[in-house]
């Protein structure tokens, strides 16, 4: 059984910090929807819609009728585990690092045999197990077989953990403890087991309410951060740069205007000087001192979490130019994401659904409480994915917006 | 109904060529297929112009393939083919070459197969060897094809009862079989206690199971018997040869290859039975693969080979001499050359002029193949028999 993951032992500066590799990151574009699913936290395996076979590794024709119509379906993932290995010798210095390497073969009831990672929980063969996809540090889709029931502490078994972000035993930082969904982050995050969690607040002569309670916590650090400063971004990044394993921008500025509401641009621009410059400003600050440490041991630099907004996707016209800000945002992290790809740091973007608060208050339910957010976000760490679409609203966008965004951008325009 | 094969009249392979292998090489596939290529003209005797067919096979040619080869050693071949399928490359070549001299296609067909090996050279193409692998193995920490294998040996292992031991009595016995070889890499004995206590590579795969990858060329000439004979050239006949690909692709994990389906037909087409065998040159990149084969080409049942390894030495001099000149787990594997292998010491058995120990009084010989190990487990698979060509026989 997987042994609980203690303390990481305070780190020798003195030594030199070993620096990241990525497995081999390669694949076929047909290969990448195996990818775009597990990014979900899904498994989903092209099944022939003419005659119902399920293929793997993934294939532009359908390997029993040849038929081009596979679609892309999820799967439960259970098999049988028919063979396993243990590598201890690998061409990749990502796994020439990591040996020994447990991996196996797993024929799905679905019907093909996939080569997966396997979890130290998992008996040896034969035995029934469940196949999941997860990312690896590359981001790529990476199978990963786990015991058919969990096992106490599974969650901190070796291999696996090379494919989540765990909180637990990790520093944090959040960019604004001063909203609603910033203390609950930073009360999820203790409640994960967070080292500790530094906490930014833009304006420190205002005490805003909740922070003295959040300054209490023994796990949590109060300090000042202000997007639109780069001196205090970049100050703050001189202080804990180069401790800090999770970044969570939940920082924004919201503003309920389209275009013609509101004559000038003062509030779009006041947007977008935290949701995007802001943005940029950290990434500029933060992203190389987490890059240097994405293989730090045990508790090395993880992820960088963005929350944007499912307006993100689509404009919806009465937050538009919040919309917008955050469709800037977006793609400024998509470029981050792929600055960040050789570092094996994960850039996480949650996408919500308007959060329960002042600025959505002529929204109608459901609205997203903070705290369930806070929850989601934890929990897309810990399962290792990299795009959230928390809450009921993200959900029924997300999936418009997959069906037809032409359509989405007409339903949501009234 | 399909209509029967038609059998093998009058083909020959003649003149085996091996380029000694080195463990690495700044030289590029063309000179070890070069090399090769001039070898089988100083045996044979042959002017240049007189190879009017050739087929090329190699991993390390890129961006070239035959054609390329044919300009840069300045051949005006009328028959060309590229067969780069590794391990299954020397009966598939044999198995096309033949046809080709018998249609009359070509007169005299080389087969050469030559990779370099330099000292990245074995990670990136195992990295890029195929799409499946690069999007479904490759990313899994797979060392090349030690992981695949690994697993089918680990499953092979639970399901027939096999056990380290042996397959080490197969390594020990090659390895006495190489030490007569001036080319095999390998000089040292192997003892069985050497065997198990080497390091692990992939459980329960460990270092004497796996091949060490090498450069180094391989060659063969095929003919007509009738032109070998006016050449003076000692051959040797071709009685039967099968191929398959992707057999058995329902089997969720590999315990059985092609050779299962296609091995009635090939010692019908011979005329022969597996203990006629005098000698049997088995594709070895692994040592399962050489029990997989055992069972497969009909010397034993299915899940019988670990009992017929425990009786049988395959020396040389023993009981069912079983890759004469080391096979590739002692001599390395030169890329495709590794394919080529067996053929050319069956060849070099069957016409007496072997580099390490006769096979005293050898009159049969069977060679197999396999390889292309795209994603879960080795899909090309072929096997020949050949005969000692007596003398107005």
């Amino acid at each position: 059984m997987t042994a609980p993951l203690e303390r990481p032992r305070r780190k020798n500066p003195v030594l030199r910090t070993r620096l990241p590799t990525t497995p081999p990151a390669a694949r076929s574009r047909v290969a990448l929807g195996l990818t775009a699913a597990a990014a979900l936290g899904r498994f989903e395996l092209q099944v022939c819609r003419d005659c119902g076979a399920v293929q793997y590794p993934p294939r532009e024709a359908c390997h029993a009728c040849l038929s081009e119509r596979l679609d892309w379906r999820a799967q439960d993932g259970a098999g049988e585990l028919l063979a396993e290995t243990v590598l201890h010798h690998g061409l990749e210095l990502y796994y020439r690092e990591r040996v020994p390497w447990r991996i196996g073969t797993v024929r799905l009831d679905c019907g093909p045999a996939v080569v997966a990672h396997l979890h130290g929980d998992c008996p040896a063969p034969p035995a029934r197990v469940r196949v999941r996809a997860c990312l690896d540090r590359a981001g790529q889709a990476a199978l990963f077989a786990i015991p058919e029931k969990d096992t106490p502490s599974m969650a901190d078994d070796r291999q696996l953990r090379e494919m989540t972000c765990d909180p637990q035993h990790r520093k944090i930082l959040v960019t604004d403890g001063k909203t609603a969904l910033g203390q609950a982050l930073v009360r999820a995050f203790v409640a994960a087991g967070a080292e500790l969690v530094w906490v930014g607040h833009a304006e420190p002569w205002k005490r805003a309410p909740g922070l003295d309670a959040l300054a209490a916590l023994p796990q949590s650090t109060l300090v000042p951060l202000d997007l639109t400063d780069a001196r205090s971004v970049e100050n703050l990044a001189a202080a804990i740069g180069g401790k800090v394993d999770i970044l969570v921008n939940n920082a924004e500025h919201h503003r309920t205007f389209g275009i013609e509401a509101r004559r000038g641009i003062d509030a779009a621009r006041a947007e977008m000087d935290v949701n995007y410059f802001g943005l940029l400003r950290l990434a500029q600050a933060f992203a190389p001192a987490l890059r240097a440490r994405g293989a730090d041991g045990a508790a090395s630099a993880a992820a960088w979490v963005n929350v944007l907004s499912i307006f993100a996707l689509a404009n919806f016209p009465p937050h538009g130019t919040y919309s917008a800000s955050k469709a800037a945002a977006h793609s400024a992290a998509q470029c981050l994401r792929a600055e960040m790809r050789g570092s094996g740091v994960r850039v996480v973007n949650v996408f919500p659904g308007p959060i329960d608060d002042e600025w959505n208050q002529l929204l109608l339910p459901p609205k997203l409480a903070p705290g369930g957010l806070a929850n989601a976000i934890v929990a897309a760490l810990r399962s290792g994915v990299e795009d959230v679409y928390p809450g009921d609203v993200a959900q029924d966008w997300l999936a418009r917006w997959r069906d037809n965004p032409k359509a989405l951008e007409r339903e949501v325009a009234g | 109904m399909t209509r029967a094969r038609r059998g093998y009249e009058d083909v020959v392979a003649a003149v085996p060529v091996t380029v000694p292998y080195v463990r690495f090489s700044i030289r590029g596939a063309h000179w070890f297929i070069g090399r090769a290529l001039a070898g089988l003209l100083r045996d044979s005797g042959l002017r240049k112009e007189a190879i009017d067919g050739l087929c090329v096979a190699s991993f390390t040619l890129a961006p070239d393939t035959a054609i390329g080869v044919a300009q840069h050693l300045g051949l005006a071949p009328r028959w060309l083919d590229f067969v780069p399928m590794g391990g299954a490359a020397a009966v598939i070549a044999l198995r096309r070459a033949a046809r080709a001299v018998e249609s009359g296609d070509a007169e005299v067909v080389a087969c050469v197969a030559g990779d370099t090996n330099s000292v990245d050279t074995f990670r990136q193409g195992t990295a890029g060897f195929s799409q499946f692998a690069r999007d479904a193995v490759y990313p899994y920490g797979s060392g090349g094809p030690n992981a695949s294998f690994a697993l089918l040996t680990a499953h092979y292992m639970r399901a027939f009862g096999a056990r380290r031991e042996d397959f080490g009595r197969l390594c020990v016995a090659q390895r006495a079989n190489a030490l007569a070889n001036p080319h095999a890499l390998f000089k040292q004995p192997l003892t069985l206690e050497q065997y198990l206590s080497a390091r692990p590579v992939a459980e329960p795969l460990h270092l004497f199971d796996c091949v060490m990858p090498c450069a180094g060329a391989e060659a063969f000439l095929v003919m007509r018997r009738s032109r070998a004979e006016a050449q003076g050239l000692r051959c040797a006949r071709l009685l039967a040869a099968i191929e398959r690909h992707n057999a058995f692709a329902a089997d969720p994990i590999q315990f059985r290859g092609g050779w299962a389906l296609d091995r009635d037909e090939l010692y019908a087409q011979a005329g022969t039975a597996p203990a006629d065998m005098d000698l049997v040159e088995l594709y070895d990149d692994y040592p399962v693969i050489v029990l997989m084969q055992l069972e497969d080409l009909g010397f034993c049942a299915k899940g019988e080979a670990p009992a017929f390894v425990r009786s049988n030495t395959f020396t040389v001099d023993g009981s069912l001499p079983l890759n004469t000149s080391g096979g590739q787990l002692s001599t390395g594997q030169a890329g495709t050359a590794g394919g080529f292998l067996g053929m050319v010491e069956a060849i070099r058995q069957l016409t007496d002029q072997p580099l390490g120990a006769p096979v005293p009084g050898a009159k049969l010989g069977l060679v197999s193949g396999f390889g292309m190990v795209t994603y879960d487990r080795g899909l090309s698979s072929g096997a020949a028999i050949l005969a000692r060509a007596e003398a107005g026989g």
